[in-house]
């Protein structure tokens, strides 16, 4: 499957045969579980099993979920009081769903950054991660819409909100609008379909997860070394890889069973921790929250979306220059997405030979940067938007734009990396030891 | 697996965006008994709760989304049936299939109380203010105290005291050093309309004072006593499975912290083969 020569399934029996003939299933269970996969992954290669079990998590919990819940905005605060208070377990299926979407992020996050460390991105794999942003994005919107359900206080003002982004688009901005919400304003036709799509966007999620999965099964894994596994011998794989099954399974599964822990303290412990107070006060179109705050996992971009204020001289110059049809909101909506489109255009705007950020030694620095400066507009898109502030979050949107639009461009150029190892066998050796053999 | 951890404390550090935005007044922090892992709610001060907002704030609150058989639950007041039922049928509701004014059952809800003059549901109020947002707004310490939801009603609650000289004497409300939200009389704030006393005129009047209601346990009503009692209930009215989500919460880290070892000595045999001795 993978181009990396290993033992394909040969079916045995006469059943097996049999099926086989018709419907290669097993087949394709066993090369995708027996992929040969590069035996020196680190532990930052784990959060894919972290994220697989996030999604399933959250479909089971939230298809229980739907079972009780009602989406009117007249009952639908109280349908989750029904859930906390009546339902068998319903508290617990609540607060694991709603936490969930924190800890699928939380993965989603570190998935992100191991990536662009070790240049997972680059060639032959944009595709897998063209894919994890289609992912990524459609995680996002899942998130909104699922956070507008128990209608909250906070979930009624972010609706308005992040509508609201696509209000600034001109002169169709207001017609999206209405249509996204069914109506004028924020009102039942809102919740009804946020609710109907917050079902269907998860269903998109998992095609995309199977193909991101078969896209990198088809190239085969990365791995810290950015060297490619040796292809021209199965011998030769041999020693550069292990099968998925049971080796990374199991590893994987250790350390999922370890966030889990942390993962359900939270749960069990301080469930509205990562929530907001506000979101247990009936969602009321008459009384705006002093804070409209979204979700930590958002906040990065928030920050970036709020940054761009008139009084900052880019925005300024492009309202002058386009005639005022991109004002101060309507840039900081670009902004916002243009933030992800560069993510996503991470495989070309990096243009190091090198693929791994170990033997980067300028990059490095530019990367460990970038996750401060990630930290950092967290951090400032809680904040309010006024004094030192605004500020710090200009700057840190700023960075972050450089990062992709400048550094990655201009360090593949400049810098002398270093010789990365010959094979995969050998830094796996470097770490372990070589296995001395019973003979010797 | 050293990033690990690393990465299981960043999630603490980063994950603190929402719940730290709001600022308010002095909150008190009381040692409520259902606080940290293994807290659990007091039943006799529940039921002491319970008598408070009976005799007192059920005049101006309601709880539309508890159910009054809540009361007789386990790990809630645990009142006996008779008494719920009884208690239940002093309450009257409009029928939903006949239109009619009937007394409530066991299976109703507490009243929706709404109009001039009435304050805010009280069902989930304890999970809709925040008392604590942890040092330099992290709020970690909501793992050991909760959010405070409880100690911002309590300080509320005898957070009443005369009101600052500068305010006219007809001014609207009653000051509260806790409550940050209400309004400021103009002759209170400086040139820049930045107030300049600590509170803020609340609409509620102070209802808590020494010996309000005389406790069915004998328990010495001070205003401090009740005003704890009613927020440790409210806790309850907002969390009713708190104490089985925390046992739930306390088994799933046990299995999964078994499991976990047994995995992580199942990965290391099995890597053993394929791995020399580490050259350290």
């Amino acid at each position: 499957m993978s181009g990396i020569p290993h033992n394909h399934y040969e079916p045995k029996t006469g059943i097996e045969k049999w099926l086989h003939k018709r419907l290669p299933i097993v087949a394709l269970a066993y090369d995708t579980m027996m992929i040969p996969t590069p035996k020196n992954l680190n532990w930052w290669w784990i959060w894919g099993i972290v994220l697989a079990f996030c999604l399933v998590s959250q479909l089971v919990t939230g298809i229980i979920l739907a079972m009780h819940y009602t989406p009117h905005i007249d009952l639908a605060f109280a349908s989750v009081e029904h859930i906390m208070r009546d339902v068998n377990g319903g508290h617990m299926l609540r607060y694991v769903h709603a936490n969930g979407g924190s800890l699928f992020f939380f993965a989603v996050y570190i998935h992100i950054f191991r990536g662009l460390y070790y240049g997972s991105y680059k060639a032959p794999r944009e595709i897998t991660w063209i894919l994890g942003m289609l992912i990524y994005v459609a995680m996002m919107a899942s998130a909104f819409l699922g956070y507008v359900l128990p209608w909250g206080q906070m979930s009624f003002w972010a609706a308005t909100v992040i509508t609201g982004l696509f209000g600034a688009i001109p002169w169709v901005g207001d017609a999206i609008q209405t249509w996204l919400l069914g109506g004028p304003s924020v009102d039942n036709a809102t919740l009804n379909r946020f609710f109907s799509l917050h079902y269907l966007v998860p269903m998109i999620l998992v095609a995309l997860v199977a193909i991101h999965i078969w896209a990198f099964h088809s190239t085969g894994n990365g791995n810290p070394t950015g060297v490619e596994v040796r292809r021209t011998s199965k011998a030769e794989a041999d020693k550069d890889t292990l099968p998925f099954w049971p080796y990374f399974v199991i590893k994987d599964l250790f350390a999922l069973a370890v966030i889990l822990v942390a993962f359900f303290a939270v749960v069990g412990f301080m469930p509205n921790f990562l929530g907001h107070p506000d979101n247990y006060i009936p969602g009321d179109p008459m009384v705006t929250p002093a804070h409209i705050v979204p979700e930590w996992y958002f906040l990065p971009f928030y920050a970036i979306l709020r940054t761009f204020t008139p009084d900052v001289w880019v925005v300024m110059l492009v309202d002058w220059v386009t005639f005022g049809v991109i004002n101060a909101k309507f840039f900081g909506v670009i902004a916002m997405f243009g933030s992800l489109i560069v993510l996503a255009l991470a495989p070309w705007l990096d243009t190091s030979k090198v693929r791994s950020g170990r033997y980067r030694p300028m990059f490095k620095w530019w990367f460990w940067l970038l996750v401060l400066d990630f930290v950092v507009l967290t951090w400032s898109g809680a904040q309010l938007t006024t004094g030192i502030y605004a500020y710090i979050s200009l700057i840190a949107t700023t960075y972050w734009f450089a990062y992709f639009l400048v550094i990655l461009p201009i360090l593949g150029l400049i810098e002398k990396p270093l010789t990365p190892v010959a094979t995969i066998e050998e830094d796996f050796n470097a770490h372990y030891g070589v296995k001395s053999h019973p003979a010797e | 697996m050293r990033n690990l951890f690393i990465s299981a404390i960043a999630s603490l550090a980063l994950g603190t965006g929402a719940a730290f935005a709001s600022e308010g007044g002095h909150v008190e922090d009381v040692d409520f008994s259902f606080e940290g892992p293994f807290g659990t709610y007091d039943q006799a001060q529940l039921q002491r709760g319970f008598q408070v907002y009976n005799e007192v704030c059920s005049a101006c609150h309601g709880m539309q989304f508890v159910p009054i058989r809540s009361l007789s639950e386990v790990g809630g007041p645990s009142l006996p049936e008779d008494q719920v039922r009884a208690y239940a049928a002093d309450l009257t509701i409009i029928d939903e299939d006949t239109g009619e004014e009937r007394p409530r059952i066991a299976a109703d809800m507490f009243p929706t109380v709404t109009g001039d003059g009435m304050g805010p549901d009280l069902s989930v109020i304890a999970k809709g203010r925040a008392g604590f947002h942890g040092p330099y707004g992290l709020g970690i310490n909501q793992l050991l105290k909760g959010m405070g939801g409880a100690e911002y009603i309590y300080s509320i609650l005898v957070g009443y005291e005369e009101a600052p000289a500068c305010a006219p004497a007809d001014f609207d409300g009653y000051y509260n050093v806790t409550f940050t939200s209400g309004a400021v009389p103009d002759e209170c704030k400086d040139e820049n309309g930045v107030s300049t006393v600590p509170g803020t005129w609340f609409a509620m009047p102070q209802m808590i004072f020494d010996d309000v209601v005389e406790y069915a346990d004998g328990t010495p009503a001070s205003a401090h006593q009740v005003a704890e009692d009613i927020s440790a209930f409210l806790m309850w009215t907002a969390e009713p499975k708190m104490m089985a989500r925390k046992k739930a919460g306390l088994i799933a880290i046990l299995l999964l912290s078994l499991l976990s070892v047994t995995l992580y000595y199942s990965n290391k045999q099995l890597w053993a083969p394929h791995k020399g001795k580490k050259s350290a």
